[in-house]
């Protein structure tokens, strides 16, 4: 099992161990003093987390989320990493993940599209780590479009939705693509299926090449 | 260095919220830089801690802005195209019926429709009555190519304003039914039953007063789901497609997120209605 970053750490509620992080409440998830409880099936990184993949996640660190939806994960990303650049196309789910940035000082959200680095690179830093969510269809190359983002050490975080590239082909060949896609930009570390949390969803840690 | 011009800070007053958050939104750069440290040196903010919380309340107000624009306009603006859209079709072909009829008088070869006036905006007049005529065909043959550019524009914007409803019912059809229901919002809270007959409200109301049997559908008559099937299982298929348009409509609206599996369902559903007719043409 892999070490969990500083500041997410597993612990009770309503006698579950359970992954958690400190920071305002964002979607009504139970909450024990200052730390409130990271749901892995509502969170794809959680799930990783979950499933003991090697995110190489350490606390602190910068971030660039692509997807940041409502900002169910991302809020808990920002409560332990470092500056965290949250980027959404859709405006209504993006009013939810204000409410989420307002009491975070270090998450920055931006209405953009991830398809387009170039629309957002005049504000976002190089980063350490990228974690991305997106469920469009061409999830890869969204990937290697923002591989510029990541430093040379850095890593990728990805969950990669078969349902968004194809709903009626096989999971497995849907992610085989895909992960033949994203070698072009990286190297891929670590895949892991998100079972039982997030059905027909890989998880992928991958490094820059 | 290029990195200068292009970063949100460069050339505000990074203090006027409004000015730096409008290069937030609009702004671009070709890559990313390490912008913090470049704002410490430039003297933009005192160190990285200052700069950061400028940036968190830069983009908040980026976004709300961004939010605010992108939920209204969208909407309001595609209802907008589609009525110009159809108001310029339907002008066109009226102004085409004039040319027809008066051309018809100078020319013998005239043609009918859009097609024919087009064809005599082409020509050289050779007298002030010839003028008059290919000069009011030029319009209709304006009004036609600015039909195209709207009907453009609404294939461009009405996948990002409702991306499920555009696929399932096609962005023409997507900005109708948006039209009629009055904005995205308001679609999205109508049932089912309702979307099947927006459309169709003069037949609706004449039912309603006993007069004449329901109308089986309204606008999504022009899906080929709807039109492509037999006339008996026509009522099946409008049910079918306007319940899977009132789930896209509201996907749209309160979760702004495509989802594929609406479509497939709709599919799986359609293949058995259609399979109807064909066990009975087996029989």
């Amino acid at each position: 099992m892999s070490e969990l970053p500083d500041g997410v750490e597993r612990r009770q509620f309503d006698g579950e161990s359970r992954l958690a992080t400190r920071g305002e409440p964002v979607y009504g998830e139970p909450a024990d003093g200052e730390w409130r409880a990271w749901d892995a099936r509502r969170s794809k990184l959680g799930a990783m987390l979950e499933t003991g993949m090697e995110t190489g996640l350490v606390g602190g660190g910068t971030v660039l989320y692509l997807g940041a939806a409502a900002g169910t994960t991302v809020s808990h990303v920002a409560d332990f990493a470092g500056p965290t650049y949250a980027v959404e196309f859709a405006p209504r789910p993006t009013r939810d993940l204000l409410d989420a940035a307002e009491p975070r000082d270090r998450l920055f959200p931006l209405l953009k599209d991830a398809r387009k680095p170039e629309t957002y690179a005049h504000v976002v830093e190089p980063v350490d780590v990228i974690v991305q969510d997106v469920a469009t269809r061409g999830q890869a190359k969204v990937a290697n479009a923002n591989a510029q983002f990541l430093d040379g050490e850095g890593r990728l975080l990805a969950a990669i939705k078969a349902r968004s590239e194809d709903v009626v082909a096989d999971p497995s060949e849907v992610f085989e693509r895909e992960l033949a896609t994203l070698r072009d930009s990286y190297e891929v570390l670590e895949t892991r299926r998100l079972e039982p949390f997030h059905d027909s969803h890989l998880g992928v840690v991958a490094r820059p090449r | 260095m290029t990195e200068e011009t292009d970063a949100w800070f460069a050339g505000v007053d990074v203090g006027d919220t409004d000015a730096a958050s409008e290069r937030v939104r609009t702004g671009s750069a070709a890559r990313p830089t390490e912008w913090p440290t470049l704002a410490v040196e430039q003297g933009v903010a005192t160190d990285e801690e200052a700069y950061y919380d400028r940036l968190h309340e830069v983009t908040m107000a980026a976004t709300e802005t961004a939010v605010r624009e992108g939920e209204r306009a969208g909407d309001r603006q595609l209802i907008h195209a589609v009525r110009g859209m159809d108001d310029c079709d339907r002008t066109a072909n009226e102004l085409a019926e004039r040319v027809q009829e008066w051309a018809g008088s100078l020319f013998p070869d005239a043609g009918t429709g859009i097609e024919g006036a087009r064809d005599i905006a082409e020509r050289d007049p050779t007298d002030p009555t010839e003028r008059r005529v290919v000069a009011l065909a030029d319009r209709v043959a304006g009004l036609a190519d600015e039909a195209e550019d709207l009907r453009e524009y609404i294939q461009q914007t009405a996948p990002s304003v409702a991306p499920n409803l555009a696929r399932l019912a096609g962005p023409v059809l997507a900005a109708r039914l948006i039209a009629l229901a009055g904005g995205l919002e308001s679609l999205a809270k109508k049932p089912a039953g309702t979307i099947q007959v927006l459309g169709a409200e003069d037949a609706l109301f004449a039912h309603l007063r006993g007069r004449a049997p329901s109308p089986k559908h309204g606008v999504i008559f022009t899906h080929e789901y709807v039109r492509g099937t037999r006339q008996a299982d026509r009522g099946s298929a409008a049910r079918a497609l306007s319940g899977k348009l009132a789930i896209a409509a509201r996907g749209d609206h309160y979760r702004g997120e495509f989802n594929p599996e609406i479509e497939t369902q709709l599919e799986d559903r359609m293949a058995t209605i259609r399979a109807r007719a064909e066990e009975e043409t087996d029989e």
